[in-house]
């Protein structure tokens, strides 16, 4: 429990500082208690952690995915949590003074404890999804905090960037963690770590290892992801010394000690992670002697002692890793110091720029004092926690045999003398080297008193452990190392005077060399822009801007290829994607034709299908001339009709043609609104791409088709031949699928062919359309509207298609016939009167309200299924029994005959709302109201 | 038998697509129409061609042929009807809407872009 509070309580403090007066003190006040609190219980759990204990804690959370809350606080985390702490609730206090009466102060300490408790989740995490959760809340909260100045152009690009660089290692840790995870079976860290030895042998452990350490090296801002960190410096000072020297580019750091006893200690790992660390570190320390923005000195610094810490890792040996612990620390003391003194002299003077200040010895002396003892501590000077670090570093890169020899210490002794030369230029540079020119504010003073207190306390720090670091440091390193190494730590030696030795050499050697180098620094620096002046500066910022900028472009232009606004295109590109993927599965089979033999021709059905043929090519040849290709399409339509027919499937068979019929007539209607003729296309590529594409599609489903019905199969339609009679009361198995066994799909159809309905009638709302009435050669469509001999045909028909209709509908349960198909009767009867007598004949004469008709069919088949719920049963369930009827015999009266009239009653409403409609359109605009 | 069905259903379904692809909306959705047909028989064909054997249950009678795939493309047919109707009033009102009956509003892209 105390470890879910420590977690927690930062992320609960959040809303504290918001929620209280707007008075800095009680803002900072506020923001302060969380973390005290939680500093407070890390304490009490310290002392079992450091006699060797590993705590841990453990909730239930998502456990099919392998994701539990679970939390461990063993030596390496409790230094982290301490760090996160410590240096929080100092920066907490500092950042009340450096901030201005009017910044949004609240919101700077809420995000900042939202980033503690984010960080404090990813060193005790003790489960590897868990840390990745951590992981990216940390990226996030990072993001909001660079980009505080959010007015500032500067502020948000950094932020994006950081954003953009963390989070993409973000995903490569977890596709590494999730690697990992396969791996051993369980993301639990005590099961990772103890299983070192299969990850390492394992096949993948390449690829983990790379994916770990892109998502490791992208927040420790390591070569070459190095470039999103000096940008986050736009971020205010606090966040700054808080994010980027203490706690989130140490993240990664973290990473690689968390992961050590699982990953560590291979070929690929020393050369990947040693390589990198020792590039990032020259070129960091490097590149930091020329920067003339004091914060963006401590940057590139920092990205150079990340390096440092990354080789020390890399190599691999147990006391390098103690070192590399050791030098987090050290670090992250004097790097925080250095950060707030950075911020101390901005805030007093208004400037960073290292060319405009110098003297400020003489005007702010105790912070002067400060700073410089914390950057001695940076350039490695004896008697300070830097010093020891550097040391143990230096005698670890004596360790290795080969060309790695001499080269490495050679290297580690030149980036000293780097570190050395940029740290003097801090001191010397801002403090002395005679007076300011040129300051924003002047004269410039010691800040308030508080505000000194948190650097204070640091360089403190750097004292005491630099003097006695076996008092101060030493239990808490041997436990950190320990949980690092999994093991007890090696011995090693603390002390600050180990004798006149190789190391003590090379710490001599850059001293005496980054002296030398800074006083030569005007030629250096004169020389370097002679270099540079020819070349064209390469800005990480504007390369990252440009490359973002391409991405978006070619993401729009990739757009507008595949979205341009044409219908035709959207349609082939479709079609083309769906002949790949059916093409991909069957060019799979190892043989187009199955196991089942064929069965024989006989010439009637070979001509049926041939006339089909036939008319489905004429379609096609003759579909400019749009009535002929309307004719032909009804012949294409009734022969599929009697496809069904031939194949033993009568309802089909009687659906198809009334729907024929009423489709036909249809078509003929919008013909009349329609040119009658389709002018020829341009384009002879687009022609040849359609038909390719129509041939593909062809062969594809011809060769489908033929697949499939030349091989076995196992239907389940069986259940539903087997049941239809004792389980749905009906001797017709498609009619009992639809209204019983599948009543609910029917449902479903219904409601579309009702919504669908609606549309038209919405669509035709307030068209009006322009209708020749004849055809191009002036020549009237028909000589007599209404020909005596159909109007008195149909009148008479009417009742008896009624009739059938009723019949088919009655029969529907146990012949074939049903609702769906007795509607299309019905509204097929009604459509021949408009047809016949014309639109305001029948209207005058029936007056139905077609909406109202197939809304009540929709109801009432959904009150037939509800209805079951009357008797406790499932929606939709039906019941029958037979009745006997005077004169007509015994009938059977099932519920589904209830369900069965609602589809009846919607088809011929919706059906008839259509055509109707439509219908009205070609009548004058009078007329139309009048109905 | 079943080469001349998968025949049929070959050129239905290269015939509509070959239709859907054009520029006008009536070639659509005749197009359209015989595309449905072609998927109506290729569901159809799934439970199998037999003759004589329709899932109509009579005593003494073994041979009945898949009633799920009828039943299925029963629904299919009704709606593409539906559909059918749908897509002409949407032709019908692009026509007054736009003065053609191009599927494609070319004239409204030079409109957009600056």
């Amino acid at each position: 429990m105390p470890l879910l509070l420590i977690v927690l309580l930062p992320f609960l403090g959040a809303l504290l500082p918001l929620a209280v007066g707007r008075h800095p003190r009680h803002r900072a006040l506020a923001a302060a208690l969380a973390p005290l609190a939680a500093f407070g219980l890390l304490l009490s759990q310290a002392g079992a952690v450091l006699e060797g204990e590993v705590l841990q804690a453990r909730w239930r959370w998502l456990p099919r995915l392998g994701l539990d809350l679970a939390l461990r606080l063993d030596g390496l985390g409790l230094l982290f949590a301490l760090l996160i702490l410590g240096i929080g609730l100092l920066i907490i206090l500092y950042a009340r003074y450096y901030m201005s009466r009017h910044d949004p102060l609240d919101r700077l300490y809420a995000l900042l404890l939202l980033f503690m408790g984010s960080m404090l989740g990813i060193v005790l995490a003790d489960n590897l999804l868990l840390l990745l959760v951590f992981w990216e809340l940390t990226s996030l909260a990072s993001f909001l905090l660079i980009g505080f100045w959010r007015k500032d152009s500067e502020a948000r690009k950094g932020a994006r960037m950081a954003l953009t660089v963390t989070g993409g290692g973000g995903l490569a840790l977890l596709a590494g963690c999730v690697l990992i995870g396969r791996m051993v079976g369980s993301y639990d860290l005590d099961v990772v770590l103890a299983s070192g030895e299969l990850i390492r042998n394992h096949a993948l452990y390449p690829v983990a290892l790379v994916l770990v350490l892109l998502g490791a090296f992208t927040k420790s801002a390591q070569f070459p992801f190095q470039f999103w960190l000096p940008h986050a410096m736009s971020a205010p000072t606090p966040v700054s010394a808080y994010l980027h020297s203490a706690t989130m580019v140490k993240a990664g750091v973290f990473l690689l000690a968390r992961l050590y006893p699982a990953l560590a200690g291979t070929e690929l790992w020393f050369y990947l992670v040693a390589v990198t660390g020792l590039v990032t570190l020259l070129y960091g320390a490097y590149t930091a002697l020329f920067q003339s923005d004091l914060k963006g000195l401590l940057a590139f610094s920092t990205i150079s002692h990340l390096g440092l810490i990354t080789l020390l890792f890399g190599l691999g040996t147990r006391l390098a890793a103690v070192a590399a612990v050791f030098h987090i620390v050290n670090h992250a003391i004097f790097k925080a110091s250095l950060f707030m003194a950075a911020g101390i002299i901005d805030h007093e003077t208004g400037t960073r720029d290292i060319r405009r200040l110098a003297g400020l010895w003489k005007y702010m002396p105790h912070t002067a004092a400060l700073a410089v003892v914390a950057a001695a501590s940076m350039a490695g000077v004896p008697l300070l926690n830097g010093f020891l670090s550097k040391e143990m570093f230096f005698s670890e890169t004596l360790q290795l045999e080969g060309g790695w020899r001499w080269s490495l210490p050679l290297a580690a002794t030149l980036a000293s003398v780097f570190s050395v030369a940029y740290s003097l230029r801090f001191a010397h540079d801002v403090f002395f080297n005679g007076e300011p020119h040129d300051l924003p504010k002047y004269p410039p003073n010691e800040p308030p008193r508080y505000m000194k207190v948190p650097v204070e306390i640091l360089v403190v720090l750097c004292l005491l452990v630099g003097i006695a670091p076996a008092l101060t440091v030493a239990p808490l390193l041997d436990a950190a190392a320990a949980a690092t190494l999994a093991s007890p730590p090696p011995t090693y030696s603390l002390a600050v005077w180990h004798g006149v030795n190789m190391p003590l050499l090379m710490s001599t050697c850059a001293l005496l060399g980054g002296v030398l180098l800074y006083s030569q620094r005007a030629r250096l620096f004169a020389k370097r822009e002679d270099v540079r002046a020819g070349r064209p500066r390469l800005d990480a910022k504007q390369v990252f801007e440009a490359t973002l900028q391409r991405l978006v472009r070619a993401a729009a232009r990739f757009n507008q290829w595949c979205e341009n606004d044409s219908l035709q295109r959207y349609v082939a590109l479709l079609l083309g994607a769906a002949v790949v993927v059916v093409g991909a599965g069957l060019f799979r089979l190892p043989q187009l034709l199955g196991e089942v033999a064929l069965s024989p021709l006989d010439p009637l059905t070979t001509l049926a299908a041939l006339l089909l043929m036939v008319a489905t090519v004429a379609t096609v040849l003759w579909h400019r001339q749009r009535l002929l290709c309307l004719l032909m399409l009804s012949a294409v339509g009734l022969f599929v009709a009697m496809t069904f027919a031939r194949f033993s499937a009568p309802d089909l068979a009687m659906t198809q043609i009334t729907v024929e019929v009423v489709t036909i007539v249809l078509m003929m209607l919008a013909l009349n609104f329609l040119p009658p003729q389709t002018p020829a296309e341009p384009g002879r590529a687009r022609h040849l791409r359609d038909i390719v594409l129509a041939a593909v599609v062809g062969v594809g489903v011809c060769a489908l088709v033929l697949a499939v019905l030349t091989r076995h199969y196992d239907p389940i339609g069986q259940y539903f031949l087997d049941n239809a009679v004792s389980g749905g009361g009906g001797h017709n198995v498609v009619n009992v699928i639809l209204v019983d066994f599948r009543g609910f799909d029917t449902f479903g159809e219904i409601t579309v062919l009702t919504i669908a309905a609606v549309g038209v009638v919405a669509l035709l709302a307030g068209l009006s359309l322009e209708h020749p009435g004849h055809d191009p050669q002036g020549r009237a469509w028909v000589a007599e509207r209404h020909p005596l001999l159909l109007v008195v045909l149909s009148r008479t028909l009417l009742p008896l298609a009624l009739l059938v209709s009723l019949y088919i509908f009655l029969r529907g349960h146990n012949q074939p016939g049903g609702g769906f198909i007795a509607g299309l009767v019905t509204a097929l009867a009604l459509i021949l009167q408009y047809i016949a007598s014309g639109v305001r004949w029948t209207q005058r004469r029936l007056r139905p309200r077609y909406a109202r008709i197939a809304a009540i069919g929709v109801l009432l088949a959904a009150a037939t299924g509800l209805g079951s719920w009357w008797f406790d049963l499932p929606f939709l369930t039906s019941a029958f029994g037979f009745v006997e009827f005077p004169l007509i015999g015994e009938l059977e009266i099932a519920s589904a005959i209830a369900f069965d009239l609602g589809v009846y009653l919607a088809v011929v409403g919706s059906t008839l709302l259509i055509l109707y409609r439509l219908g009205r359109l070609s009548l004058p605009q009078t007329d139309e109201e009048a109905l | 038998m079943e080469v001349l069905f998968a025949l049929v259903i070959g050129l239905l379904a290269g015939s509509g697509v070959y239709l859907l692809l054009r520029a006008r909306t009536f070639p659509v959705v005749v197009g359209l129409t015989l595309l449905s047909y072609g998927v109506n028989l290729l569901l159809f064909g799934m439970g199998r061609l037999l003759g004589n054997a329709a899932p109509v249950i009579e005593s003494g009678r073994q041979l009945y042929t898949d009633p799920l795939p009828q039943a299925l493309v029963l629904t299919a047919i009704v709606i593409g009807f539906a559909m059918t109707a749908f897509l002409l009033v949407l032709a019908l009102r692009g026509r007054g809407e736009l003065g053609h009956d191009g599927v494609d509003d070319r004239r409204g892209e030079e409109e957009r872009r600056p």
